[in-house]
């Protein structure tokens, strides 16, 4: 036997068009249709080689997901691949998708026959010879790239949950990400996967799958934080001939790669998710709907579809019962709006990806406007576990309203950036302290802008702020998708609000006055707050600049208050929470035209030290327009006027005798 | 039935209400914008918003259905800001200039501006950017004064079923326009002005024709005829603030005298003159195995429709002229023998209440000798200015007859105005023809009313002539669908792209108001029960007409004259 999909001999009848109701209770634990020793010795075997628990030869995995890839994956394979050739080994190379830890890929693991499987990481072609000869033909640890031990460390080397990255982790929903080979269905199942959708489809009935996510406690995961199974029990509750259930994939936020991640790692979980949700409403047809930039996602969907299909996971009558359900990709242009449901629905429909009123809610009316359940990936991903351990289960984890896991993406001026999953309840500076490794170069810690563009950038002082829904609203940001952009005293909020805000306006799908004209304005004040005085200024313009403060926190309100959907009503959250937390910096720039942190060009002043200055004038020569006079050997000067705040002078000078500020 | 409060009133509503209906029932005003009555709400402007007790932001009350217990405030500083900042929002991004725009005075956004009291320029900045698209023959497209209410798209795609705009771009730079940006002409666009009545302001408007005309009456070689169609008489009433369905035909006659036009002449009696050849073509397709069903072609939207879409079906459109192209053939023909004139010479005005007609009265099939039969088109409300411009003021006007021989018409020609009046006029004549008596039941009440698809059966004769009126092109696709599989019934199809008929033409005077054009469709049928002679054939100037010229109905020179061709119109578009 080489996959599940094979009988074991001619008693066993399984084939997809007919399916069995055993089917995946048999995988692991059969044959269950007949009793044969060989035929069961046949099935253990299997399910050994796909946990990797025998094999004769080596197996190499290597983190391919689009992290690993980034980081140069594909070339490390190749050496991998040519080393081995070389040294004439024999050894299995499996791609993964992504552990988590994005700031040290490409991760490599090495499992020698009998030996544990050791994970090493910042892995570079140059670096495999020695790794092969170490690890393969030496069978020790190469400790210079030694990142953990999967499973239980021994003396001088640690299990990789120990690794501080991990060992404040708690994954549901990473848990096999990085792990198993996401293109092989047949690895899922022997880890323990369609476990949940088999107990659904054979033991309980909607109402009571229905009942079990809604007793887990589990909130949606794409950002409003709506009650998982209250969702599902309103659609459930129509009576209509079609509903649909549709995974939300249109991770759009910058620094938001959670569900891409899970996705590219382990796509059988979300999917195994969404039919267990399709059974509990009633659902027969599902789309994925995914990001077209995502594309080697999408290839692992279809995959993972193709191959459902193939072992009658998918298709009619599921599993002997009277479930039928289809599944369909659709692939996102890319609109950051289309993650709001209704507007997904709408892009879905081949409409205009633009939202609409509710009610109606899609639970009620979606989707052609029939029921429609739409959660995203993080959220199905859930699903599977809560079906597999039981509502009690998750909701012993988290805090009161908050229950479970959350995964986060963590970037920017940060050690350790890459996937988290941490339980709620976790607080902020836990995550970026002890989680992340804290900021590098021995740089201050400024914020973290935590839930995509519309959420908020929170200071030092709420660190402690716990994670869940309710708190992280209270400090005036959101839980969102998981978005968390750690910035460093280099940073200037000012300029931070003008990213996200222009981000939002350039996404703002039109519809609505608010948030199609509100934000552009908004922007536009926020855009005159960091720029020059200079006699020659515009009056008017000067007078439009002060008077945009005076009615920013009015427009901001408005928007919120009115606008269509949640991208608008979130909009001013950047200003909001930048007002709240960082005042002092917005009325620096308005008031003495500085920035800080030295990034609002327009505001810094270029001068030339005196003293230090030995008058080369190599500064002068490569100045694009000529601001930059002075006699040979005698100190230069900067003609402030003319300067365009390019930089060259201080990347030309040898002497560092030029400053800015 | 529920209940609610709003503003601290108690009020009783239906389930299934909207905040905005239930507010209305008890008095309270709330501004809209892209609220469409009877189309499912968009939420789109936000300026309807009002506070309900328990929600987190403001509540677009449009688009929000009544709750029992519900509490509703439309009138509190929160609400009141944020309609203020949405109108302040829309005017920064707007045209600043009113002053010499069409619509001034007869503006929503300017209405909602003074409302809200806008006294400043709050959110100042980059404004959009648009050229103004004149490609069309009847309409402009002016994207800058735009304010993505989305009437004009839901118009187009919902009601009328073309979908000849929609949004395009994103956020601040969203735009209303053809697919790929092309110019209105070459779009699928049937230039019906429905749009029109409902823009909000002056990004849709019709191509004004006002200053050739005046041209034509200065000079002094032209010999300037205007006619009126049958709609705009019971409609401009409206723009001097006669009470609705007002029959103004004499105050109209004595303005378009002193606006200097030499003979003042009505549509009405090519009208009449329609129904002869149109009633004749009927039979003579009924009795030879003609055509079937044959369609009307008296509305250019429907002519223009059929042409771009289903150019195979055009065999059954009806070859007649529409009655102002009638009335211009004769006018270039017959009378300007009779009055010794060259055609060249004569310069002939439509007043209608119609854009296509504008399109129309350059289709080059509408021409004798290269010669146009009508010269210029003009919509009720671009006579409305002319007047205001000579300083006829309607309400002390006296009133006049229209100018003869074509000036003579029927109670059959006046409905020809309203949805269903065509088909009426039609049978009238058609049955007498047939069987040499009178059709006793004048009115069919099958074919009035407002429905989009309206039929019936006469007999005529022994033979069952089974009728149907598309009221608005967007119903018309269901009739063509049936002749395309072969199982159509009717023999003969009324066909007027304009929701209502021509009452509610893309020209006419702009409302908000559905129960104005029910009033204007009242006083049609009004004109016609009042009449005299009720049937076209009783037109004696058509007699005489007849007699002296076009010897009888779908002659060799009534075709000449008053017949047409249609051209494939699917393919010119397809090859731009």
């Amino acid at each position: 036997m080489k996959n599940f999909i094979e009988t074991c001999c001619n008693e066993c009848w399984h084939t997809n068009e007919n399916p069995c109701e055993q089917f995946v209770l048999c995988c692991t634990e059969g044959p269950l249709c007949h009793q044969n020793p060989e035929c069961k010795v046949k099935f253990q075997n299997l399910n050994k080689e796909l946990l990797y628990q025998k094999h004769d030869i080596p197996v190499i995995f290597i983190g391919m997901g689009t992290c690993g890839l980034a980081s140069g994956a594909e070339k490390v394979k190749e050496a991998i691949e040519a080393e081995l050739t070389k040294l004439n080994i024999e050894a299995r190379i499996v791609p993964t998708g992504c552990i988590g830890f994005c700031a040290r890929e490409v991760i490599v693991d090495i499992k020698v026959p009998n030996d544990k499987r050791v994970a090493y990481c910042e892995v570079t072609p140059k670096d495999i010879p020695e790794l092969i000869k170490t690890a393969i033909i030496e069978k020790k640890i190469l400790d210079r790239k030694f990142l953990g031990i999967h499973g239980e460390g021994d003396a001088g080397h640690i299990s990789i949950d120990q690794v501080p990255f991990f060992k404040r982790q708690h994954k549901i929903v990473l848990e096999k990400c990085g792990i198993i080979n996401p293109d092989s269905i047949d690895e899922y199942i022997a880890n323990g996967g369609f476990k949940a959708l088999d107990k659904a489809l054979r033991i309980m009935t909607p109402e009571t799958v229905v009942k079990e996510v809604k007793d887990s406690g589990l909130r949606g995961r794409g950002g409003g934080g709506f009650p998982t199974g209250m969702k599902w029990e309103i659609a459930l509750k129509q009576k209509n001939d079609k509903k649909y259930i549709i995974c939300n994939a249109d991770e759009g936020d910058p620094g938001a790669f959670m569900d891409r991640s899970v996705l590219e790692s382990d796509p059988y979980k979300m999917v195994e998710g969404i039919m267990i949700a399709a059974y509990a409403i009633g659902a027969s047809s599902g789309y994925v709907y995914c990001r077209a930039e995502y594309p080697l996602a999408i290839k692992r969907i279809l995959n993972a579809i193709s191959k459902c299909k193939e072992y009658g996971l998918l298709g009619n009558n599921i599993l002997g019962t009277d479930f039928s359900f289809e599944l369909k990709i659709k692939k996102g242009a890319g609109a950051f709006v289309c993650g709001e449901e209704t507007a997904l629905i709408a892009s879905i429909e081949g409409k205009r990806g633009m939202p609409k009123p509710r009610p109606p809610y899609p639970s009620i009316s979606g989707l052609f406007n029939k029921p429609t359940v739409i959660n995203n990936v993080e959220t199905f991903a859930n699903v599977t576990s809560i079906i597999n351990k039981g509502a009690g289960w998750l909701n012993s984890i988290g805090t009161k309203a908050s229950k479970g896991t959350k995964v986060f993406a963590l970037s920017g001026n940060v050690k350790y950036s890459g996937l988290v999953e941490v339980p709620m309840g976790v607080t902020l500076r836990e995550v970026v302290f002890d989680i992340a490794g804290g900021i590098p170069d021995g740089k201050e810690f400024k914020a973290v802008q935590i839930g995509g563009p519309s959420g908020g950038c929170l200071p030092e002082s709420v660190m402690d702020t716990e994670i869940d829904y309710e708190s992280l609203k209270s400090v005036g940001a959101m839980m969102g998708s998981g978005g968390f952009v750690i910035m460093d005293e280099d940073t200037c909020m000012v300029d931070v609000a003008k990213y996200f805000l222009n981000f939002i306006k350039d996404e703002s799908c039109g519809k609505c006055v608010p948030c199609r004209e509100g934000t552009k304005r908004l922007l536009e004040i926020i855009e005159r707050i960091p720029t020059a005085y200079s006699e020659k200024t515009n009056k008017l313009e000067q007078l439009q600049r002060f008077k945009g403060i005076m009615h920013m926190q009015r427009l901001a309100d408005v928007i919120k208050d009115t606008s269509l959907c949640g991208l608008g009503q979130t909009a001013p959250n950047p200003i909001l929470s930048g007002l709240r937390y960082f005042r002092e910096e917005y009325e620096e720039h308005l008031y003495e035209r500085h920035c800080k942190a030295g990034v609002c060009k327009e505001l810094l002043t270029y001068t030339i030290d005196n003293d230090i200055c030995s008058g080369c004038g190599l500064c002068a020569k490569k100045c694009s327009v000529e601001a930059i006079v002075g006699d040979k050997k005698m100190p230069h000067y900067i003609v402030q006027e003319k300067c365009i705040k390019c930089g060259m002078c201080v990347e030309t000078c040898r002497f560092e005798a030029i400053t800015v500020n | 039935m529920l209940e609610l409060t709003i503003n601290n009133i108690k009020v009783k509503a239906e389930e299934g209400m909207t905040i905005l209906d239930a507010a209305k029932s008890v008095g309270i005003n709330i501004p809209t914008l892209c609220h469409m009555k009877d189309l499912f709400p968009t939420g789109a402007c936000r300026i309807c918003v009002v506070e309900v007790d328990g929600m987190r932001g403001l509540t677009p009350s449009c688009a929000y259905p009544v709750m029992e217990g519900m509490k509703v405030q439309t009138n509190t500083p929160r609400v009141r800001i944020a309609r203020k900042t949405i109108v302040e929002l829309l005017i920064e991004n707007h045209p600043q200039d009113c002053l010499v725009c069409v619509r001034n005075k007869n503006c929503e956004l300017q209405d909602l501006s003074e409302t809200y009291n806008v006294r400043e320029h709050r959110y100042c900045g980059e404004k959009k950017e648009h050229a103004i698209d004149i490609s069309s023959a009847s309409m402009e497209r002016d994207p800058a004064k735009c304010i993505l209410c989305g009437r004009c798209v839901r118009t187009c795609g919902e009601i009328q079923k073309i979908g000849a705009i929609d949004f395009t771009n994103r956020g601040f730079y969203s735009t209303v326009t053809t697919p790929y940006n092309i110019g209105l002409n070459v779009s699928d666009c049937i230039l019906c002005g429905q749009c029109i009545l409902v823009c909000p302001t002056a990004a849709l408007r019709e191509k004004s024709s006002s200053k050739e005309v005046m041209n034509a009456i200065t000079d002094k070689k032209k010999f300037t005829v205007v006619q009126v169609a049958p709609a705009v008489r019971a409609s401009i009433g409206e723009e001097y603030n006669l009470p609705l369905g007002t029959n103004a035909t004499g105050q109209l006659v004595t303005g378009l005298k002193r606006l200097g036009f030499d003979r003042v002449f009505d549509t009405n009696f090519a009208a009449d003159l329609t129904i002869m050849e149109e009633a004749s073509e009927l039979i003579n397709r009924v009795s030879n195995g003609g055509t079937l069903p044959m369609f009307t072609s008296c509305c250019p939207g429907w002519v223009k429709y059929i042409e771009q879409n289903n150019p195979e079906l055009l065999p059954h459109v009806s070859t007649c002229k529409s009655p102002h192209e009638m009335e211009g053939a004769v006018l270039k023909t017959y009378y300007a023998k009779k009055m010794g004139l060259k055609p060249e010479e004569i310069y002939v005005v439509s007043i209608m209440p119609c854009t296509v007609k504008k399109f129309e009265s350059n289709r080059a099939e509408l021409a004798i000798d290269k010669l146009q039969d009508v010269d210029a088109v003009l919509t009720t409300r671009e006579l409305v200015r002319l007047f205001k411009a000579a300083g006829i003021d309607f309400n002390d006007l006296p009133e006049d007859k229209f100018d003869n021989p074509l000036g003579d018409s029927t109670g059959a020609a006046a409905i020809f105005g309203t949805s269903g009046g065509v088909m009426e006029a039609a049978l009238r004549t058609a049955y007498f023809k047939l069987t040499g008596t009178e059709l006793a039941n004048l009115a069919l009440e099958e074919v009035r009313g407002n429905d989009g698809l309206k039929s019936s059966t006469i007999d005529i004769n022994g033979l069952e002539v089974r009728v149907a009126v598309v009221n608005g092109i967007g119903n018309v696709g269901p009739v063509l669908e049936e002749i395309k599989n072969g199982t159509s019934k009717y023999h003969f199809v009324e066909v007027m792209a304009c929701p209502g008929g021509c009452i509610n033409g893309g020209g006419q005077p702009i409302h908000q108001k559905p129960e104005k054009v029910k009033k204007r469709v009242q006083a049609l049928y009004e004109i016609d029960s009042k009449m005299k002679n009720r049937r076209s054939h009783e037109n004696e100037s058509v007699q005489k007409l007849y007699k002296e010229f076009l010897i009888e109905p779908n002659s060799h020179v009534a075709h000449e004259v008053l017949h047409t061709t249609y051209v494939d119109r699917k393919k010119i578009l397809s090859n731009k």
